[in-house]
């Protein structure tokens, strides 16, 4: 039903249940919020978007408030510009304002909003709150001397991911996130998936720096530094720069990348086309041996040790493929090393990632099988535009170009790996091969794709229906692998062949390592970016790339060889509830 | 057949109890029996017979005499002058027995200086017997209201008995059950807000003590009327001595068939629960209540929906106060113009009060709607102590405000205190005189609400910490007239801008203690 009321004068009519903030942008009124964000539930903790309505005692948080019938609202008047000017300034007195030195400097929401209220003076001297920043996560740093207790973190990480890491603790004036026992997040059962860190309107949880030890490596001569760039970043780093959202830019990041002098530009791409092959043939044979099915893939760090921890029993279901992070960090140390004469220990492999769990997932002790740390440092999207920036490149004036041999050339297959659904798209054009002999002639597979939190599809290969599922979020993977356990236990099977899951929601373009901000519609958006890559590239299917037949003819034999198995695939491991830590193999 | 003479009561109530009122009471045991009376005087335990602060508190019936601060040593001359010879001790006797305590329920029942609906049984009857309970009038409304009246006969009656919520935002409480019956769910909850935080208030805790079982009718009866089978009463967690009374009522009520399934024959089901709470004063409010009962940090939660249409759990809820429930067994036996008899035009029926601070005789009273201040302070509170001058009143709690001599003949209800800028509150009078500073006061009360604020959001939580920023410095003579506007400021920014009424209140005591006594706290400041 459509209500009429007026905003500032103006009339509005709207659907019931529209907010006054939603109703006010129809009519052009903007209204400043802080603690709100479209993705999530509004909480009203800050109060900036108060406004008055005429007859009512006290003002209404406009985020959180339906207008009514009748409602004469005003969202500019003495009163409300004066409440919010006040509320601004409370926050200001009770934060560390660094914000020369913030992480967040210029894209912080409490410095946008604080320039819109029109806060030019400080009226109270900063109120003393000094806590110990938390740095025990490989993945995140959470500084509470910054947080404005909006509550965005906890709602990501309990709402939509299901993980309830965080959680307020304390009372009033001492309120603070906290994480089980105060331990610190490192030691408790984050995953790592840095969602937080997206949300987090203010410089309070941010991910943990490999910037210095990169730029380090690369002023090193004695060192050989390699990079490479997962499928997600290309669709996003643009942003960075001011490029439109959705924006390719695969062949200017190589050349960016090129021109900071790293020595080698690879592509995470070509081993995400390697997972495949190792994967589906990994499937395959599960299918075959009619053991170990559902095959659920392990690309995501976040999701893995999600699963090592909240579904232990199911973690023999994980594919044993390596991510694609992990197996170029080994072939960048042993494949490469050889084919060049480069000292393993010489080489330095850095990851560009979506990801802040990539971090973690680069320090497990038992991804070390070339010998050394696979991948030695992990930037996100965030890091490297920032070290872009510093180098004094600006990436829209880059020119394409392409990645270096032998561990950059990809197909469109693995390009999609970064939006959901992508990777199980990839590995059924290939498994249809694996198990014909034929190519999949419709490779377009949509009933995979898209923002819906869990698809399903069956695809009929030679008389075999797969049956596949595809969840993005944790929330989303919670949900279905509730069911697979379930299925498991009372059928003893379950009716999935393969599950693909990504921690963050709408894959990795939406992943934790992403740009500040990153919203579930963009993110959508950013998922057709990848897809078009796809039908852009000459060749589709991961099979059919060159250099991945060569590095099988040349090094590893044939996929889940013994070589494969000894350098691409790896296990997992049992996590405790209550703090993550690994309990048993 | 034994005739019994005398009845002696003894206040069993968690401030009795601290000044040893059980070792009192087995020594009269003992006395009486070595004197061999125990045929003819018999001890009976109650609840709070509205005396604070006066230490054991015993009274004597049929005299009706009151003794104060009673210890062991004193019982073998009490036994023997007054039980077993009939001269009353002066020595121990109350002092002034002042206006409230000249009741003897054979001969009053309702009278008129103090007529006591919420409060009728409490401290008479032994709140341990559900027994007692019922020769008391307990469970009759409730045998009336489900064995003869429909649901929606007895909201009319609540209505038009003009009951409004006296715990503190005298919302009519017949029009809220009115909701909630209209509202078409099969789950519906009844919940009893007994989180009483308020500072200096204490009436829920007497009442509970004193008459758990009136409670427990009320909540019957509010179940049956508006359709919830389930209830629950949210109790804090300090009261222990209440929930231990409450829940043995329970006990009682259930093994009498008082509670559980198909109650009076009626078809109508219902229990009730006890949950404690934690200690947080913003529990209190009814949204954060209904949080903590689900398991969750309480917080208060964004209205509408209201409880009505959405509470515990997602289901319609109606949340009352002790006070509020414990008016409605009265209401349906002797109907609305009964209770309407009593109050103002505006606020109909008796208001209890917690009366503290400087004054002769402190403690509880049931007054009727429209009471003065005067009244109270010097009537039923014995005047001001040690002969000093009346400085103010805070009159509601923490949450309340300060009312100085200007306010002493105004009519005190719910309404009429509105149009004052004042509030009713809590029903916590903290009387102070005239040596009293106004600035500790103040001081003491920014103080709790920084405490007790939740933390959820910005204009409460940091408010909160700036006031007691400015007032801690405004009290050691450091601060400036600035730092006086400041608290204006803020505390109208929180009254506009928090987000549940924990900071929306804070301007009640900021501003009242401004209005009178701005020329005393100016004289802190350079």
């Amino acid at each position: 039903m459509m209500i009429k009321a007026t905003i500032n004068k103006i009339e509005v009519e709207v659907e019931e249940g529209t907010t006054i903030l939603e109703a006010a942008r129809i009519v052009g009124f903007k209204i400043p919020t802080l603690c709100y964000n479209p993705d999530l539930k509004p909480e009203g903790s800050c109060g900036i978007c108060v406004v008055e309505v005429e007859g009512a005692p006290a003002m209404k948080r406009a985020c959180m408030t339906r207008l009514e019938r009748g409602w004469k609202v005003h969202t500019n008047t003495a009163k409300v510009r004066k409440a919010r000017k006040e509320i601004v300034e409370l926050i200001l007195s009770n934060h560390e304002m660094d914000c020369l030195v913030c992480v967040k400097n210029q894209s912080c929401e409490l410095q946008h909003v604080a320039s819109l209220v029109g806060i030019n003076t400080l009226t109270y001297p900063r109120i003393e709150k000094k806590w110990a920043v938390d740095t025990t996560s490989p993945s995140i740093i959470r500084d509470q001397n910054k947080c404005i207790l909006c509550g965005r973190c906890i709602q990501i990480c309990s709402n939509i991911q299901t993980v309830n890491a965080l959680t307020l603790d304390q009372r009033g004036f001492n309120t603070q996130i906290s994480d089980a026992f105060n331990e610190g997040m490192g030691n408790s059962v984050c995953v790592n998936c840095g969602q937080c860190t997206v949300y987090c309107p203010v410089g309070a949880l941010y991910e943990k720096s490999h910037t210095d030890k990169v730029w380090e490596a690369l002023n090193d001569p004695d060192k050989h530094v390699v990079v490479q760039e997962a499928p997600a970043v290309r669709a996003m780093l643009g942003e960075e720069f001011g490029m439109e959202t959705g924006t390719l830019v695969s062949g200017k990041m190589h050349a960016a990348l090129r021109r900071m002098k790293f020595d080698a530009v690879f592509d995470t791409n070509f081993t995400a086309d390697l997972t495949i092959l190792e994967e589906g043939t990994e499937v395959v044979g599960r299918i075959k041996a009619n053991k170990n099915i559902p095959l659920i893939t392990s690309c995501s760090p976040g999701w893995v040790k999600f699963l090592e921890t909240f579904y232990p029993h199911l973690i023999h279901l994980a594919s044993t493929a390596k991510s694609p992070q992990a197996m170029f960090g080994t072939l960048s140390k042993t494949y490469y090393a050889e084919l060049k004469g480069i000292p393993p220990e010489k080489i330095v492999s850095v990851s560009i990632m979506p990801c802040t769990a990539k971090k973690f997932e680069a320090e497990r002790p038992e991804l070390r099988s070339s010998g050394y740390q696979d991948v030695d440092y992990v930037l996100t999207t965030r890091e490297i535009a920032r070290m872009m920036k510093e180098a004094g490149i600006d990436l829209r004036e880059m020119p394409d170009e392409p990645a270096d041999d032998p561990l950059g050339e990809y197909t469109g297959a693995a390009t999609i790996f970064g939006a959901t659904g992508g990777v199980m798209e990839a590995a059924l054009r290939s498994a249809y091969f694996l198990i014909t002999g034929r190519e999949l002639e419709n490779i377009d597979i949509l009933a995979v794709r898209g923002m819906t939190g869990i698809k399903e599809m069956e695809i009929n290969i030679d008389g075999l229906a797969l049956k596949v599922a595809v969840a993005h979020g944790l929330g989303n993977a919670r949900i279905l692998l509730d069911k697979v356990s379930a299925q498991l236990a009372n059928e003893g099977k379950s009716e999935y062949h393969i599950i693909e899951v990504m921690a963050c929601p709408g894959g990795c373009v939406g992943g934790g390592g992403q740009p500040w901000g990153s919203d579930m519609a963009r993110r959508a958006r950013r998922n057709e970016t990848l897809f078009a890559e796809d039908r852009s590239l000459p060749l589709r299917r991961s099979h059919q790339n060159p250099s991945i037949t060569a590095i099988y003819e040349k090094f590893l034999g044939h996929p889940n060889s013994e070589k494969s198995h000894h350098l691409l695939h790896t296990h997992y491991f049992k996590r405790s509830p209550v703090d993550g830590k690994v309990v048993s193999e | 057949m034994n005739m019994v003479r005398n009845h002696v009561l003894i206040s069993i109530d968690a401030n009795t109890i601290i000044a040893g009122a059980r070792a009192v009471e087995d020594a009269l045991i003992k006395e009486i029996a070595r004197q061999g009376l125990s045929q003819e005087i018999v001890v009976l335990e109650t609840g709070s017979v509205g005396i604070e602060d006066q230490g054991v508190v015993l009274v004597v019936y049929p005299e009706g005499i009151y003794y104060t601060n009673i210890t062991p040593a004193e019982v073998p001359e009490l036994v023997e002058e007054h039980l077993l010879k009939g001269r009353v001790v002066h020595r121990l006797m109350l002092k002034e027995t002042p206006k409230r305590f000249v009741i003897t329920k054979e001969k009053t029942g309702l009278m008129k200086e103090q007529p006591r609906i919420v409060l009728k049984n409490c401290g008479f009857i032994n709140p341990e017997s559900i027994d007692e309970a019922i020769a008391a009038d307990g469970y009759q409304a409730a045998a009336k209201a489900l064995s003869s009246m429909k649901p929606d006969e007895i909201i009319a009656e609540v209505k038009h008995a003009g009951l409004t919520g006296r715990g503190g935002a005298a919302f009519p409480t017949g029009l809220k059950w009115e909701f909630a019956s209209k509202v078409d769910n099969p789950v519906k909850y009844i919940v009893c807000n007994a989180d009483e935080g308020e500072p200096g208030t204490f009436k829920d805790r007497l009442i509970l003590e004193g008459d758990p079982h009136k409670l427990i009718e009320s909540m019957i009866i509010g179940g049956y009327a508006t359709g919830a089978t389930k209830g629950f009463v949210y109790i804090r967690g300090e009261y222990e001595l209440s929930i231990e009374r409450l829940e043995k009522a329970i006990a009682d009520a259930r093994s009498y068939g008082l509670l559980g399934t198909n109650i009076f024959d009626s078809g109508f089901d219902f229990d009730i629960t006890v949950m404690k709470g934690a200690g947080a004063y913003v529990c209190g409010e009814e949204t954060a209540l209904i949080e903590s009962i689900e398991g969750k940090r309480g917080h208060p939660r964004n209205k509408p929906p209201y409880p009505i249409t959405a509470g515990l759990w997602g289901k319609p809820t109606i949340v009352n106060n002790v006070e509020t429930l414990s008016n409605i067994p009265e209401i349906i036996l002797k109907g609305a113009e009964n209770f309407k008899k009593y109050g103002t035009e505006k606020c109909s029926g008796t208001k209890v009060y917690t009366i503290l601070g400087h004054v002769a005789t402190p403690g509880l009273i049931e007054t009727e709607m429209g009471t003065t201040l005067r009244d109270i302070i010097f009537e039923y509170g014995g005047g001001i102590k040690d002969g000093k001058r009346f400085k103010c009143a805070l009159v509601g709690g923490a949450a309340g405000a300060f009312l100085g001599p200007d306010m002493l003949d105004v009519k005190m209800d719910f309404v009429n205190l509105r149009e004052y800028a004042a509030a009713l509150g809590s029903g916590a009078i903290l009387v102070m005189d005239e040596d009293t500073d106004i600035v500790d006061m103040l001081k003491s009360v920014l103080h709790f609400f920084k405490h007790e604020s939740c933390g959820h959001c910005v204009p409460c939580r940091l408010g909160t910490a700036r006031l007691v920023e400015l007032i801690d410095r405004i009290a050691a003579s450091k601060g400036t007239s600035k730092d006086v506007e400041g608290l204006t400021r803020i505390s109208e920014t929180m009254k506009d801008t928090s987000f549940c009424p924990l900071g929306q209140s804070l301007i009640l005591p900021v501003s009242s203690s401004l209005k009178y006594f701005k020329d005393e706290i100016l004289a802190r400041v350079q």
